[in-house]
């Protein structure tokens, strides 16, 4: 019977998703309709397969997604909203890159402590609205948009005091990271030179720890319980001001290393090519896969996959590269409805059947079968 | 219901989007049959064709060439936002649907010109605004900003009532310093006790500032209350913002880079007393049309006052009283008597 149930469960995990990926489907088709574009070129166009250099590139693009998506689930599953993730991951990066590009350890000794680093001051930049959460009542939504702006502030603030720029240049950057503290790169595609980002790797480990921390824990078990009832977690003896803060250090680690593939594997340096906005892609891809682990790194193939094939957009088809960004939107819009949609389904389905199973049996009525 | 009632207001509200934005790009090629044919790529900046500002001077350009020598036109446009890779592969899609001369408008392609030009030398490229990147196949476009805006200082110093002007930067980068330092010379010179209040948009790598009319407009109208009456909009896109409070507040504004007296919205036209002028158009056709005639030069191109590269515009007149004192500076600029520096 708990077999049974358990596919039940897959299925409705899968039909909100591709429910979502349909109805996104039919309302960028609409728009694109409206706007008298060419409906079938864009699809074609967004549904080749993308060349090996642009192979690529999506995955590059999805391990820097993946952790900034992370560490927004980490907040999540408390019910803590940290949009502070790209402020928190700015300021990180830069710290790390700061120290980094002294060279002043050897090699890979180098990488460590600017990772430990850029964890830290993740941490701490995160904690200051965890703290106020805890001691003031702040809401961390209200305190971690504060603290973006400040962070914006404060890096280009510091960024033009260290600055390691030549006369009339436009780039103002942090000292460009010692050769031998570059992570190289993987060789995973073959028919381009261009390499996956080694700390591909780093992403991949932060996702499995996620998984550790939160499913094989008291720590996660603590986490989990208070995001869903803080009463019942209260009621079972959870500290939950300590759990509110644990999570909100957690959460600003794993967004101080969302920086780290971008400027160890390609930027070797903070400055004015660094990619802005990655915090905010988080928190649409820890919506869209759901706070799980596998489910977001769909979603961050699915994000860099869209932003990738969106050049051909303009080159091929001539139509706005924005359009890529509708189609992220009703997405993640529709991921969220759908979700509930088949939520509020699969609880009518397993009322019917406690129901049935009620009336089959009406010498038994405790209903041991809803708690699975 | 609800849901189908939710999307189909989301579709509606997006529809709005994407009309506005994406009718811009031209379904070019297939018409031209003029004597040239030769395919021109060009990649924009944030902002992209239709921002009324950089963006736009260079697509003029390319229109130009477009009509007079029969050019085949390809264009692609920079995401807020993305990442560095998407630079470099705007360049090599359209190097591989065959367009062998690719420009790049703005500084902000110079790390992806960079690699993408040493990988592909049978390629030539033209890089606006920057010298970031050098090679035998760049020509590195640029221009004196900071003599132009010397010039449009002046003219606010001239036209100021408050004794108290504004500057707005789109991003705090050492190119629009470049135009912070020559407008406040340009207002010092006239008025050497004039209160000049300056503010960048947003800081790089953020580089939202050039294409965020909201965020133009809420700093104007703080340069306003705090008694400017000329705000000089160094902003790109964002400058639609900065007219819009310059209307709003019964005050007055300066373009940038196209005259936008002329390409402005008609609502807001009337309170740009001027534009400084930076002839990307004439450096995007001069390029193309030394392509078409075979002849490229790599190296740094300064389009500067002297050459013509930089000025001011006189549309709806309001800078008649004053052109022969603007035009006195900037013949002194041409003959070396004043330098305006490029950094504040």
């Amino acid at each position: 019977m708990k077999a049974t149930l358990d596919l039940r469960r897959v299925g409705l995990a899968l039909v909100a998703p591709v429910l979502a990926i349909l109805v996104a489907f039919v309302v960028t088709s609409t728009v694109l309709l409206l706007a008298g574009d060419p409906v079938v070129e864009v699809w074609t166009q967004l549904l080749t397969a993308p060349r090996p250099r642009l192979v690529v590139a999506i995955i590059n693009g999805a391990s820097v997604y993946y952790l900034s998506a992370i560490a927004v689930a980490i907040g999540f599953r408390m019910n803590l909203f940290n949009i502070g993730v790209d402020g928190q991951y700015r300021i990180a990066a830069f710290a790390a890159a700061v120290f980094a590009g002294q060279g002043w350890l050897p090699g890979p000794l180098n990488i460590i402590v600017s990772l430990l680093i850029a964890v830290v001051v993740g941490a701490a930049w995160a904690g200051i609205a965890g703290w106020l959460k805890v001691t003031r009542g702040v809401s961390e939504v209200i305190s971690t948009i504060m603290l973006n702006a400040i962070a914006t502030g404060l890096v280009s603030f510091l960024l033009f005091r260290v600055a390691d720029s030549t006369a009339g240049s436009n780039v103002t950057n942090t000292k460009t990271i010692p050769t031998s503290s570059q992570v190289p790169g993987f060789a995973l595609v073959p028919g381009t030179p261009n390499k996956v980002y080694g700390f591909v790797l780093l992403a991949a480990l932060v996702g499995i720890a996620y998984w550790v921390i939160l499913n094989k824990t008291r720590f996660g078990y603590d986490l989990r319980a208070t995001g869903r009832s803080e009463t019942a977690a209260v009621a079972s003896g959870v500290n939950v001001k300590r759990m509110v803060l644990t999570a909100m250090l957690l959460s600003g680690a794993a967004a101080g290393l969302v920086g780290m593939p971008l400027l160890f594997g390609q930027d070797y340096s903070y400055g004015t090519t660094f990619q802005p906005g990655l915090g905010f892609a988080g928190i649409a891809i820890a919506l869209l896969g759901r706070n799980h682990p596998v489910g977001i790194a769909f979603g961050a193939l699915l994000w860099s996959y869209l932003e990738q094939q969106s050049n051909g957009l303009q080159i091929t088809v001539g139509v706005s590269s924005e359009l890529v960004f509708i189609i992220q939107g009703v997405i993640v819009l529709a991921v969220v409805i759908a979700y509930e949609v088949v939520r509020r389904a699969g609880l009518r389905m397993e009322q019917r059947k406690v129901a049935r199973q009620l009336s089959d049996q009406p010498g038994s009525p405790t209903p041991e079968g809803v708690t699975v | 219901m609800k849901v189908t009632a939710a999307m189909s207001v989301a579709a509606l509200a997006l529809a709005g989007c994407g009309t506005s934005t994406d009718k811009t790009p031209a379904a070019g090629g297939s018409t031209t049959t003029a004597a040239s044919g030769m395919k021109i790529g060009m990649a924009y900046d944030v902002g992209g064709r239709g921002d009324q500002s950089f963006n736009d001077a260079a697509a003029a350009g390319l229109d130009k060439a477009k009509a007079e020598l029969g050019i085949v036109p390809k264009e692609a446009t920079a995401v807020n936002g993305e990442p560095e890779s998407a630079r470099e592969e705007r360049l090599l899609q359209l190097i591989d649907a065959g367009y062998k001369s690719v420009i790049a408008v703005g500084f902000a392609y110079a790390p992806s010109v960079k690699k993408v030009a040493a990988a592909n030398p049978d390629v030539k490229f033209a890089l606006i605004d920057s010298t970031d990147a050098t090679g035998a196949n760049i020509e590195n476009l640029t221009f004196a900003e900071n003599e132009g805006s010397f010039l449009v200082g002046a003219a606010a110093a001239l036209k100021s009532k408050t004794g108290n002007i504004g500057f707005i930067g789109g991003v705090n980068v050492d190119l629009i310093k470049k135009f912070e330092a020559g407008y406040v010379m340009g207002a010092k010179t006239v008025n050497p006790a004039i209160k000049v209040q300056v503010k960048y948009l947003t800081q790089p790598p953020d580089f939202s500032g050039f294409g965020d009319p909201a965020k133009g407009k809420i700093a104007a109208a703080g340069m306003y209350q705090q008694g400017a009456d000329v705000v000089y909009a160094a902003a790109g896109g964002s400058g639609g913002g900065v007219f819009q409070a310059a209307a709003a507040a019964g005050k007055m504004a300066i373009g940038v880079d196209s005259d936008q007296a002329l390409t402005a919205p008609a609502d807001v036209k009337s309170v740009i007393i001027t534009s400084m002028i930076k002839k990307v158009d004439v450096a995007t056709f001069d390029f193309i049309k030394a392509m078409t005639e075979g002849k490229f030069t790599a190296g740094n191109k300064v389009y500067d006052l002297k050459a013509g590269g930089v000025g001011y515009s006189t549309t709806g007149g309001q800078m008649d009283d004053i052109k022969a004192k603007l035009d006195a500076y900037k013949q002194q600029i041409i003959d070396g008597k004043i330098v305006v520096p490029t950094k504040p």
